[in-house]
């Protein structure tokens, strides 16, 4: 049996990963592939306690999480998709007509 | 048990006349304002001669409880009435020379074009001073007190595009408020120690208590902070300054308001609080010594006046010192009974140099008038009239009302022969300056100009004219008063009236008046000696002004520095400017405005406005609308909130 420790740095590497990535990148499509690795992340870390204290809730989070990481995906390429054909650039820091 | 009497109509009568006036006079004809100002007026003289009529019936003192004001806990101050002997003759005075004084203006003023705003406001003045006498607790008469000042104030302010109005009415009611913090004061003092301002309660209350011979109390201080009021609204030394100027007012308004009514106010309010005074002999004494004193320095200002309602104007004062001297050797029913016949004669007084003003167009100088019993004979009769009756002469009214006050000086055991000697020569210096006032106005030839172009609108002929029949009739009857008001007091049938007042709740003194032989004859020789100033007066003026004009100036020159003292009225209005004008002004400007205001209060914002702009500016740099420097300052927010929450862990 895999100890818990594992399954928690495993999950904590993914969601480091997800911020630095979030942080550093400028492409949006990898931008928001890295929120969806925090998102997997976070759920590792759910799945891995619920096997652990044999508790279903950690489970049910995560079908929570990943429902809401879909309708996500779909409302963020779509919106991704629109400022593309506008902009047609995917750097966000050329995306900042709202900025003062 | 009482019949309802509906004192509260009294001042309600003038109060709608001045809201009918004041709101619609601006549209309505002078002849509806008159209507409505004289019926209103009229109708509150009328409404105090048939109480005045039920008097004898009712068993005073007559109370009427009209509206709930103040409760608060044991404390409780009500729209209340009171009426006995004392508030039934400040009832008769006020609304009968009021009315008088209306009838009269409706002659004076008839040619200004703020005719209906003067109705309104003398109506208003009537509202307030009823309500100051009718009171029945010292709340509701501080209102009526406030009122007439405010009253005053816009009626000395009538004609407020000229200058000098306009600062004389500030001035009136600057000083008066000197004199309402003293008044103030009592109340509360009145309210801690005695839980009470009802009249009937208060003095109730102080009735047990002994007179504060032996050293200054409670009551001492109350009875000196009441005539500190007194003394504002009454101007007496040292608040007596803005009188003179409130001259500045139209005529009609010097009689009622600085002459008959509202300057009686103090003498009223001292009188009715007798019983606290009576218990507080050193609290007598300062009243009789101001009064004393003012009735002297005011008759000697009097006599270098040259303008002739400036003598009035001292005169008023003067008289009013006598009145307080009265009351501070307990003579309250003489203080009272020299109120009313001052209102009489000095109404008159007032009234007549209103129509001699008038006569002469306008000017107000004595030097250029003379000769006008030709021109204006009623005005001569009546004014001659008035000023035997402030001389003293008798059987005028002044001459029982002020023998009355100096025998009483005299013999009262409050009294003294200072009081009754600095009386007499007050008395001697008043004949004086009135019959000088008297030979200037009326008698010799007329020295002014031709008032050509205003006479030719009434007789073309450009010499002094008299005044229309509106305004001789309210003259005549105040001189038939001036001459019999005295009358009453024969016998010491005032007195008497009065004495239910004075003497309930009188201090149990040993009366020093042992009515005996030899103070018979006393008071006849002291009323023979009064007498003897009066014509004393009157030969010297005759001499100084009728047989040798030229005297005057000589001996104004022999005087020098001390004539121009007198000419300046002792320097007191510049004495006050240096002493309290000038550092107020001065403290407030150099210290309050420019320090305080914009050093303190205006830096204290604008350095809050700097600060906060400053500290925005270097923050919002923050805020730099980049996405991931958001997501770092989550990140580093996260990262410390779970250190921390480590470290914590790690402790425990």
């Amino acid at each position: 049996m895999v100890p818990l420790s594992y399954y928690l740095l495993l999950s904590g590497f993914l969601f480091a990963c997800g911020v630095t990535g979030f942080l550093i990148k400028r492409n949006i499509i990898t931008i928001f592939m890295s929120i969806e690795l925090m998102l997997n992340g976070v759920n590792l870390s759910f799945v891995a306690f619920a096997a652990h204290w044999h508790a279903l809730a950690g489970q049910v989070f995560v079908f929570f999480v990943m429902v809401v990481a879909a309708a996500e995906a779909t409302v963020g390429l779509a919106i991704i998709i629109a400022v593309y054909r506008t902009r047609e650039t995917l750097n966000v820091d050329q995306v900042n007509l709202l900025k003062l | 048990m009482n019949p309802t009497l509906n004192l509260w109509l009294i001042p309600i009568l003038p109060l709608a006349g001045a809201a009918i006036n004041g709101l619609l006079g601006k549209k309505s004809s002078r002849r509806a304002v008159t209507i409505v100002a004289l019926f209103f007026s009229g109708a509150a003289f009328a409404m105090a001669l048939w109480v005045a009529l039920r008097f004898s019936s009712l068993s005073l003192p007559y109370q009427e409880f009209l509206a709930h004001w103040i409760r608060s806990g044991s404390f409780s101050a009500d729209f209340a009435f009171y009426l006995d002997q004392l508030s039934l003759v400040m009832l008769l005075v006020v609304t009968g020379v009021g009315f008088l004084i209306h009838i009269y203006s409706v002659g004076y003023m008839w040619d200004d074009p703020s005719y209906y705003r003067f109705f309104a406001y003398l109506n208003l003045f009537m509202f307030f001073m009823l309500t100051l006498v009718l009171a029945n607790n010292y709340l509701v008469m501080f209102i009526g007190w406030e009122g007439v000042g405010l009253a005053s104030y816009l009626l000395i302010g009538f004609w407020f595009t000229k200058d000098s109005a306009a600062s004389a009415g500030k001035k009136a009611f600057i000083v008066n408020r000197i004199g309402d913090f003293g008044f103030l004061i009592a109340l509360f003092l009145l309210i801690k120690h005695f839980g009470s301002l009802n009249f009937e309660q208060v003095f109730h209350r102080v009735a047990p208590l002994s007179p504060e011979t032996a050293s200054a109390g409670l009551l001492t201080a109350v009875g000196i902070l009441l005539m500190v009021g007194a003394a504002g609204k009454s101007a007496q030394i040292p608040l007596y300054i803005w009188l003179p100027d409130a001259m500045e007012g139209p005529t009609p308004v010097s009689a009622l308001i600085h002459a008959a009514t509202m300057v009686t106010a103090g003498v009223y309010m001292v009188s009715r609080s007798h019983v606290i005074f009576e218990r507080a002999p050193t609290a007598l004494t300062v009243v009789a010594i101001i009064g004393t004193l003012t009735a002297f320095f005011a008759a000697t200002i009097g006599i270098a006046q040259t303008d002739i309602k400036k003598v009035l104007a001292y005169s008023t004062i003067s008289q009013l010192g006598y009145m307080f001297m009265a009351c501070g050797v307990g003579a309250f029913s003489a203080g009272i009974f020299h109120l009313m016949t001052h209102a009489f004669f000095k109404g008159l007084l007032f009234l007549g140099a209103g129509s001699v003003i008038h006569a002469c167009g306008g000017e107000q100088d004595m030097r250029k008038m003379g000769g006008l019993r030709l021109y204006a004979p009623w005005t001569f009769l009546t004014m001659t009239i008035a000023t035997l009756a402030i001389a003293g002469v008798p059987p005028l009214a002044g001459f029982f009302s002020k023998d009355e006050i100096l025998w009483k000086a005299f013999s009262s055991e409050h009294g003294s022969w200072v009081f009754w000697l600095i009386g007499v020569i007050t008395a001697f210096i008043t004949s004086f300056y009135m019959f000088r006032l008297w030979f200037l106005t009326f008698l010799g030839d007329y020295r002014g100009l031709k008032v050509a172009e205003h006479s030719a609108a009434h007789d073309g002929h450009g010499w002094p004219h008299e005044s229309p029949m509106v305004m001789i009739v309210p003259l005549a009857i105040l001189a038939v008063l001036s001459f019999v008001g005295g009358w009453v007091g024969i016998g010491n049938h005032f007195d008497r009236f009065l004495a239910p007042v004075f003497e309930a709740g009188a201090a149990a003194t040993t009366s020093a008046e042992a009515a005996g032989e030899s103070a018979g004859h006393m008071e006849l020789y002291l009323t023979l000696i009064s007498v003897a100033a009066a014509f004393l007066g009157f030969y010297l003026a005759y001499v100084l002004y009728h047989r040798k004009p030229e005297l005057p100036q000589k001996i104004a020159d022999s005087l020098g520095g001390f004539y121009r003292t007198v000419v300046h009225k002792y320097y007191v209005d510049e004495l006050y400017a240096a002493l309290f004008i000038k550092p107020l002004i001065d403290g407030s400007t150099r210290i309050l405005w420019q320090d305080v205001d914009r050093k303190i209060i205006d830096a204290a914002v604008n350095d809050a406005g700097d600060g906060a702009r400053y500290v925005s500016d270097e923050v919002r740099h923050m805020q730099s609308g980049n996405l991931r420097s958001y997501a770092g300052w989550i990140a580093a927010g996260a990262a410390v909130v779970i250190a921390y929450m480590i470290w914590s862990g790690l402790g425990q």
